[in-house]
């Protein structure tokens, strides 16, 4: 039996898991319109392959992952693409994103899939195939999952496949485990080969006795070395690093990649979705959504991605006094700047929140440094001091007291009792901390880059000097020389180039007004009001600047 | 408006619910001392109750900040009733007021108010008063049964708020040097410590009444240790300390130091080892931070009973220590996640 | 008598040497300070200081020849950088410089563009492209939002855009919460 390590601090917060486990999951009926962010992901947006208008089918390709961190984005069933815009996205910022709006068919119809036999295949195909189906972490990080399995430096000894689940409410993953545990350790074993690690620990939270049977009787028919482990439950257990100590006893610093300690930990629906998709070929386009809270039909359903949430909530039965929604759960999870966003990779839970489920915390008062939140603390910070260093906007202290080793579970704000909202300070000193680094690049470029002109003007200079010096003395050469032959005065009036310069400006001017006169317009047909709006103001400009070149050309220049 | 993000949830624990438990756990010891020295300590706790109260809604007026939610979180009242138990209760009613105002405004709204005072404003406030009326400090009630009269309640009311004592009585019949206090003045005049111990003021553990009370705070402190209102490791190191240099210097040389538990059971030890040292504001935050901090105002303390001009050290040894807090805290910084040393 | 006199001579002799080698170690080449005022300043190279660019205004409050409260792109949170560096009081921007503004890049009409590179020739950081008689454009990431180019243009095609809130550049707040609850 693996012994069990601890990692400090933590919280026993009220789980209310029972009320969305009633049920099996359930297929969520087809929605009216699917809005797809091309950004669901960390790293780089998805370059959308698509224009509105154009008919596609379920699991085509329509965002294209870019160089670097990035993944694919898919329709997530058969229709027609209406529009490619700019619309309000699950993101803390409420602030719109590039978005394709998808009005299904109704006849859910797949594009030809073709699985593949792992086993048979090379490391980098399978990665690439994971790629183009949009895997990512599902456990809410939504990492791009190819680029977990590539081979590092570094033997990879244990795989972990994280079903602790700590996060209250949320309960996507014990159904995922209950009902198809065979698939996630289909899936576990492509990642194991992938990764090439000797072992297999499956940690989950012993509060999930089902999900922990469903998967050790999946765990038998498997040939690899697969343990499930039952870990106590304890919020944030289910955070990566965590689980790591508690499974491994290794300690995954931040900025420390946890394969370069021998192990890599995946989401189990991560697990689940990576079999789908190299085995069948299927991209990711729905997931397990956990619908709970202020709904009379608490439940798990399986959601096309891209679906509205207000859909969600409404088949789940939202009770009227819900007054706004979270994605995620209480702990971590992000308030909805809107209900008409839509369901991405990254939302495991939609939790309809009222004033009576999660009331207002109590106004907050000053920190009487009683250190309950260092006590609890899982990165073992201390999280009065980084409150105070954030608060005083010190960004430099905090980033020394180590403000980056925040996992930002909320654990500090939860048993804060002056209800200090701690998380929020960190994050406002982490955005700014970054804002300012990028800030800095940006001026050290800058600072670069005006040296370097100062440099070359300096240097033209300099060999100008030297050519007009050489010139001179050419002249003055030449000028002995002729005079010694004859002495005929021959002055040049010196001022003409520049005049001659002038006109030439001038004239360009008056080109450039002629082309720009006579130029016509293209591409004006099927214009948005905003486009056209733009151009009106264009056009007023340029008649600004034509009739000041006009009054000016007329007036007598002094 | 406040922002809605997450955690949405949190535990129903306030400030005002915590600064009340430590009043609860004050009452014991309170109860102790009523029962020992007579109901006067009652006095001074509600005149000091009341000035703190009205102190800090003045102050939280002047300084524009809302003042309901601050009259509420019990923090003034923790701080009046700490004072009202270091200075003795038949002193005039002035001295509480006039300390607990000082511990107030001064020591606590000057400095930012709640949250931000670097000292311990009931040790502030005591420090002042020892300083400024050090005769009106020494005035404790002899233990009940102990004097040879003794004052009823309302006589004691009478001298508190007049001064005036019952026809034929002096200051000196109705109270009496404290138990440290005596023992400081027999060792200079050259007694051996066992012999002058025998006096009826000294007890099994130390001063006859006194070391009950001191009981009765390790009870309430126990109880504030039991729901994790304090962390052990400020009181068992304050303690631990005092036993330890206490304990060496009586092995060395036992005519003339007492024996540790003495030093336990007297004075303020026990209310400053649960309810002062460990006020979260003024002590460090480091769980290394609160062991240096503790063992420094435990050996302060004892070198301030031993060799020092007042008879308890306690107040000094507070505010002293407080003034390390900060550097205490910046060099006790503990290892994060991930960040700690390999065990090789 | 004697022999306190060697002492003495030793050790100054002594401390000399040490002196004498951390002088010659430690050597800092250049002048530091000028290099941390010019850290601390955006680098914009705008010229709205009065000097021509962010060095040589560094150097000038280095000498003790220019205020602190000369630059408007580095905002009160420079002036207060400045102010901590120095150890000296903050400084309000005085009523001859320029208020701060949003940070903007600027950006060519280029319908409008002639050609005519006198925007290329002031912009300080070689942030325009563009040949003679070709229309140029800005390179954005480049753009230090100077503002230098926008008057030389002959034609006015140049125009400042201030950079909008996206997703990307979005931050958090500082997070305000009322001391009561409202009423």
């Amino acid at each position: 039996m693996t012994t069990l390590f601890k990692f400090h601090g933590g919280v026993h917060p009220p789980t209310h898991k029972a009320e969305s486990t009633r049920t099996p999951i359930a297929r969520m009926p087809m929605p009216a319109k699917l809005v797809i962010p091309f950004h669901q992901h960390v790293g780089n947006i998805a370059k959308p392959l698509v224009q509105a208008g154009d008919h596609v089918l379920k699991g085509q390709l329509i965002g294209l992952p870019e160089d670097g961190i990035s993944s694919a984005i898919h329709a997530s069933t058969s229709g027609t693409i209406t529009e490619i815009g700019m619309q309000v996205v699950a993101h803390a910022s409420g602030l719109p994103d590039l978005c394709a709006t998808l009005v299904p068919d109704g006849k859910d119809e797949w594009i030809t899939r073709s699985g593949m036999d792992f086993r048979e295949s090379k490391n980098a195909d399978v990665r690439q195939v994971l790629r183009l189906a949009g895997v990512v972490g599902l456990g809410g990080a939504v990492f791009p999952s190819d680029l977990k399995l590539r081979p590092g430096k570094h033997k990879v000894n244990t795989l972990i496949l994280n079903g602790a689940e700590c996060e209250p409410y949320i309960t996507c993953d014990d159904m995922l485990m209950r009902e198809r545990a065979d698939e996630i350790i289909k899936g576990a074993e492509i990642m194991r080969w992938a990764l090439e690690a000797d072992e297999i620990l499956v940690g989950i939270e012993d509060n999930k006795p089902e999900a922990i049977a469903a998967m050790r009787l999946a765990a038998q028919a498997s040939s690899d070395n697969i343990s499930i482990v039952a870990v106590p439950t304890l919020y944030p257990g289910g955070g990566a690093k965590q689980l790591i100590r508690v499974l491994t006893g290794i300690e995954v610093a931040a900025g420390v990649r946890s394969t370069d300690k021998g192990v890599q930990c995946f989401n189990v629906a991560t697990a689940q979705t990576i079999y789908r998709a190299v085995r069948f070929g299927e991209p990711l386009v729905s997931r397990i959504v956990t619908v709970t809270g202020n709904v009379s039909n608490a439940q798990n359903l399986e959601v096309l991605i891209g679906t509205p949430v207000s859909d969600v909530v409404a088949y789940a039965g939202v009770l009227p006094d819900t007054d706004s929604y979270i994605m995620g759960g209480p702990m971590m999870g992000l308030p909805l700047p809107a209900a008409s966003v839509s369901i991405v990779k990254a939302a495991n839970c939609i939790i309809a929140s009222s004033p009576k489920l999660f009331p207002p915390a109590p106004p907050a008062m000053p920190c009487i440094r009683c250190t309950r939140c260092a006590e609890v603390c899982p990165a073992e910070l201390q999280p009065q001091d980084l409150y105070w260093f954030a608060k005083a906007r010190e960004f430099g202290k905090a980033q020394e007291f180590s403000l980056f080793d925040c996992i930002e579970c909320g654990a500090c704000s939860y048993v804060c009792p002056s209800h200090i909202p701690l998380v929020q300070y960190y994050r406002f000193a982490k955005s700014e901390i970054w804002a300012r680094e990028t800030e800095k690049t940006a001026a050290d470029a800058a600072r670069v880059r005006f040296e370097f002109r100062e440099q070359r003007i300096e240097r033209e200079k300099q060999e100008k000097a030297e050519k007009l010096a050489a010139r001179e003395k050419a002249a003055a050469e030449a000028k002995l020389a002729a005079a010694k032959i004859a002495s005929a005065p021959a002055a040049t009036p010196v001022s003409a180039p520049v005049d001659e310069t002038q006109a030439k400006i001038q004239a360009a001017i008056e080109h450039a007004r002629q082309q720009a006169a006579a130029i016509k317009p293209k591409n004006t047909e099927q214009l948005t009001p905003q486009q056209q709006a733009e151009i009106a103001d264009i056009e007023a400009r340029r008649a600004r600047i034509h009739e000041l070149a006009s009054t000016e050309a007329e007036s007598p220049k002094e | 408006m406040s922002a809605f993000f997450s955690p949405f949830i949190s535990k129903p624990d306030t400030v005002s619910a915590i600064m009340l438990k430590v009043l609860l756990a004050l009452l014991p010891g309170i109860a102790l001392y009523v029962w020992y020295f007579g109901p006067a300590i009652l006095v001074s706790i509600t005149l000091a109750s009341l000035t703190a109260l009205a102190t800090e809604a003045a102050m939280l007026k002047l300084r524009k900040r809302p003042v309901a939610p601050f009259l509420k979180d019990n923090s003034a009242l923790l701080t009046a009733w700490l004072l009202a138990l270091s200075i003795p209760p038949l002193a005039p009613w002035w001295l509480i007021v006039v300390g607990t105002a000082f511990c107030i405004a001064v020591a606590k709204h000057l400095y930012g108010g709640l949250g931000n005072n670097p000292f311990n404003p009931a040790m502030v406030g005591y420090a002042v008063l020892i300083v400024s009326f050090p005769v009106q400090m020494t005035h404790w009630v002899t233990p009940l049964g102990m004097g040879a009269t003794e004052l009823s309640f309302v006589q004691q009311l009478q001298y508190i708020f007049s001064g005036i004592l019952p026809g034929g009585l002096t200051l000196d019949a109705v109270t009496m040097a404290t138990p440290l206090d005596t023992l400081k003045t027999q060792l200079h005049l050259a007694h051996p410590a066992n012999e002058i111990l025998t006096q009826p003021i000294f007890s099994s553990l130390a001063g006859h009444g006194s070391e009950v009370v001191a009981i009765g705070f390790l009870i309430g402190g126990l109880y504030l240790l039991a729901s994790k209102i304090i962390s052990w490791h400020l009181p068992v190191a304050f303690l631990g300390t005092l036993f330890l240099v206490a304990g060496i210097f009586h092995l060395a040389d036992p005519s003339h130091y007492v024996a540790p538990v003495f030093h336990w059971f007297s004075g303020a030890a026990m209310l400053g080892a649960f309810f002062i040292l460990t006020d979260p504001i003024t002590s460090p935050t480091t769980h290394k931070g609160k062991f240096i901090f503790a063992a420094g105002a435990a050996l302060l303390t004892y070198l301030i009973r031993v060799y020092g001009a007042f008879p308890d050290g306690i107040a000094f040894a507070t505010l002293l220590m407080n003034i390390c807090v900060p550097l205490i805290d910046a060099y006790t910084q503990p290892k994060v996640f991930g960040k700690k040393e390999k065990k090789a | 008598m004697l022999s306190a006199l060697l002492v003495m001579s030793g050790i100054a002799i002594l401390l000399g040497a040490v002196l004498g080698f951390a002088a010659i170690k430690f050597r800092v080449e250049g002048n530091p300070l000028v290099d941390k005022i010019d850290a601390i300043l955006p680098q914009t190279q705008c010229g709205q200081c009065s000097y021509p660019g962010c060095k040589p205004y560094a150097t000038a409050i280095a000498a003790g020849e220019a205020d602190i409260n000369r630059c408007p792109p580095g905002g009160e949170e420079g002036i207060q950088k400045l102010a901590d560096l120095l150890g000296v009081e903050f400084k309000p921007f005085g009523a001859d410089t320029n208020a701060p503004k949003p940070k903007s890049v600027a950006l060519i009409d280029e319908n409008t563009c002639i050609g005519c590179t006198l925007c290329i020739q002031a912009c300080p950081v070689d942030a325009i492209v563009g040949a003679a008689k070709q229309m140029h454009t800005i390179i954005t990431a480049e753009c230090t939002g100077c503002e230098l180019c926008v008057a030389p243009c002959p034609v006015d095609c140049i125009s400042m855009v201030v950079i909008e809130e996206k997703i990307t550049n979005w931050k958090w707040k500082y997070p305000i919460y009322a001391l009561t609850p409202a009423q």
